[in-house]
């Protein structure tokens, strides 16, 4: 298998033919024409599209007029040097914390018209321990006003797709840390959401449970092809589980590369020793020391 | 073998009496070789029976549900008010740091300071114990429950933020329940302080009945069994009451320290 790194951005309206304008991309009525104009352009298959995104913490600039286009339906893990805002960037999407400036779409929506999910790092301080596992999965509906036996309809569906052994009538702080984290992406994936984030979904776990937990999360996107976008601080584990390996740079965060990874799947545990998989991480990794401060 | 490992652990379940039984000889023994005066200290055995016919005719029994039933509705009032206020207060931390001084402030002063305010502006009656006591435990409340609302752990509060939960969802799905362990400290703390303030008042403010009543009736009096026998009343209160509050705290906060 040749060793394939695509670069489908960095996008900017010179970069991408008008025939490449993507449907529905002009739902927008910014109020800026020069960065609506640049909105208007982006790759086929494109789900997100950030431009001209402006973050700063008092005065340090971590991301200055930031272009990017995560695609739909892949995998995207995003991979840096400490610091360099990988969770700032998908708490960003997700309105986790607010922007300085710029434009996030999705599918030329905006993010209240989208149902996301998100997992968190730490498993057991984003569940509610005062609810059982189960409620903790309803939550999410609860809020969207679904009433009970479609929410029930709905949990007991994907209860059985994850046919995973919990005691869903459990409290969260009676279950193991891979349970806990289980029951955190049922809680996210309940939603049916459009894009699923995950920030360092397993690095509160051990080894074993990273490879269990990993699989799981291949089969759910075999399964439903819901866009994921998953920051890690293991190459291993972002190369492993995506198409899409994006790297960054230090801050002010540019993009390093955009590097594809298009090995069949399943991915068993053996992947991590086939050739394809050795020169991606080793390019990743080549870019990545470029960047970071170990060299 | 197993008889020794039964009687080990009928002394080991028993661990909690050896403090009492101490207390008792040590007394006993104190009043029998009369170190202090008899008036003044009289035997264990005579304020146990001036504690059981108390309880048993009724006159420290009564006196007894009058401090409970003071403290009970004083500590009632103070929740009501306190619970929701520390909430409101709490989901907002500049709002609390405008009145975090008046707080503390009055939070510091001993309520017993306050007893001639209240007495002025509400009389001798009951009420006025019950406004001081319920003024006092609701500071300490309104305290704990408005940190346990802002010590809620931020990514509890993102992650319902993420689900679509709005300000009012996310303080009664969210704020109020993170605020529990910490508003229990402050119910326990709370209902202790209000049955020192009720007792001290009826010491003070007009009373007809009540331990703190009983108590300087029973020292002006110089009837010291009587005394000693409220004053163990006014301990079994207060053991039992702060046990109740762990005991629905265990249950309630059933996430506590897990």
């Amino acid at each position: 298998m040749a060793l394939k790194l695509a670069k489908p951005s960095p996008p900017s309206a010179s970069s991408t033919s008008p025939n490449e304008m993507a449907p529905g991309a002009i739902n927008h009525k910014g109020k800026n024409p020069e960065l609506e104009e640049r909105l208007r352009w982006f790759p086929p298959n494109t789900h997100i599209t950030i431009r001209g995104l402006n973050k700063a913490f008092g005065d340090t600039t971590i991301y200055n007029n930031f272009d990017l286009d995560i695609p739909k339906g892949r995998i995207t893990s995003i991979f840096g040097p400490n610091g360099c805002g990988k969770s700032t960037l998908i708490n960003m999407i997700s309105g986790l914390i607010p922007y300085d400036g710029g434009e996030i779409l999705f599918d030329g929506k905006s993010l209240s018209e989208t149902h996301i999910g998100y997992v968190f790092q730490n498993y057991r301080e984003a569940l509610f321990p005062w609810m059982r596992s189960i409620d903790n999965i309803h939550y999410p509906l609860k809020l969207m006003g679904i009433p009970a036996d479609e929410r029930k309809r709905r949990v007991n569906a994907l209860i059985e797709s994850f046919d995973v052994p919990i005691d869903f009538n459990s409290y969260p702080y009676q279950l193991s840390g891979g349970q806990m984290q289980t029951i955190c992406i049922m809680r996210a994936l309940v939603v049916e959401p459009e894009v699923l984030f995950l920030d360092e979904p397993f690095s509160a776990l051990d080894y074993e449970m990273t490879l269990l937990m990993r699989d799981r999360l291949q089969k759910i996107f075999q399964e439903r092809g819901t866009t994921m976008v998953m920051v890690s601080h293991n190459l291993e584990d972002a190369v492993w589980l995506a198409d899409h390996i994006l790297l960054l740079t230090r801050k002010p965060t540019q993009i390093a590369d955009f590097v594809s990874f298009d090995a069949d799947r399943p991915r068993t545990a053996t992947t991590v020793s086939e050739q394809q998989f050795v020169d991606v991480q080793k390019h990743c990794l080549e870019v990545f020391l470029k960047e970071a401060s170990v060299r | 073998m197993t008889t020794f490992t039964a009687f080990e652990r009928t002394i080991q379940s028993a661990k909690p009496l050896w403090g009492v039984i101490g207390l008792l000889a040590v007394w006993w023994v104190v009043w029998k070789v009369e170190v202090a005066d008899p008036v003044l200290l009289p035997s264990p055995q005579a304020t146990m029976l001036s504690l059981w016919t108390g309880m048993t005719d009724g006159s420290l029994w009564h006196d007894f549900l009058a401090t409970v039933r003071l403290t009970t509705v004083s500590f009632g009032l103070a929740a009501v008010i306190a619970i929701p206020l520390g909430i409101f207060l709490g989901s907002s931390v500049p709002l609390y740091r405008s009145v975090e001084f008046v707080i503390d402030f009055f939070r510091s002063t001993p309520a017993s300071a306050l007893f001639p305010l209240f007495l002025v502006l509400f009389g001798t009656g009951d009420l006025s114990k019950i406004l001081v006591t319920a003024f006092g435990a609701a500071l300490v409340i309104l305290f704990n429950v408005a940190y346990g609302v802002m010590n809620a752990r931020q990514t509890r509060l993102l992650a319902a933020q993420v689900m679509g939960a709005n300000k009012l969802q996310t303080l009664r799905d969210v704020m109020f329940w993170e605020s529990l362990p910490q508003t229990f400290i402050g119910l326990r703390n709370g209902i202790s302080l209000a049955l020192v303030i009720v007792i001290v008042a009826e010491m003070f403010i007009g009373s007809t009945e009540g331990l703190g009543h009983r108590l300087v009736e029973a020292q002006m009096l110089f009837r010291m069994p009587e005394m000693y026998a409220a004053i163990f009343a006014a301990g079994a209160l207060g053991y039992g009451l702060n046990w109740g509050s762990v005991m629905i705290e265990r249950r309630v906060v059933h996430w506590g320290g897990k």
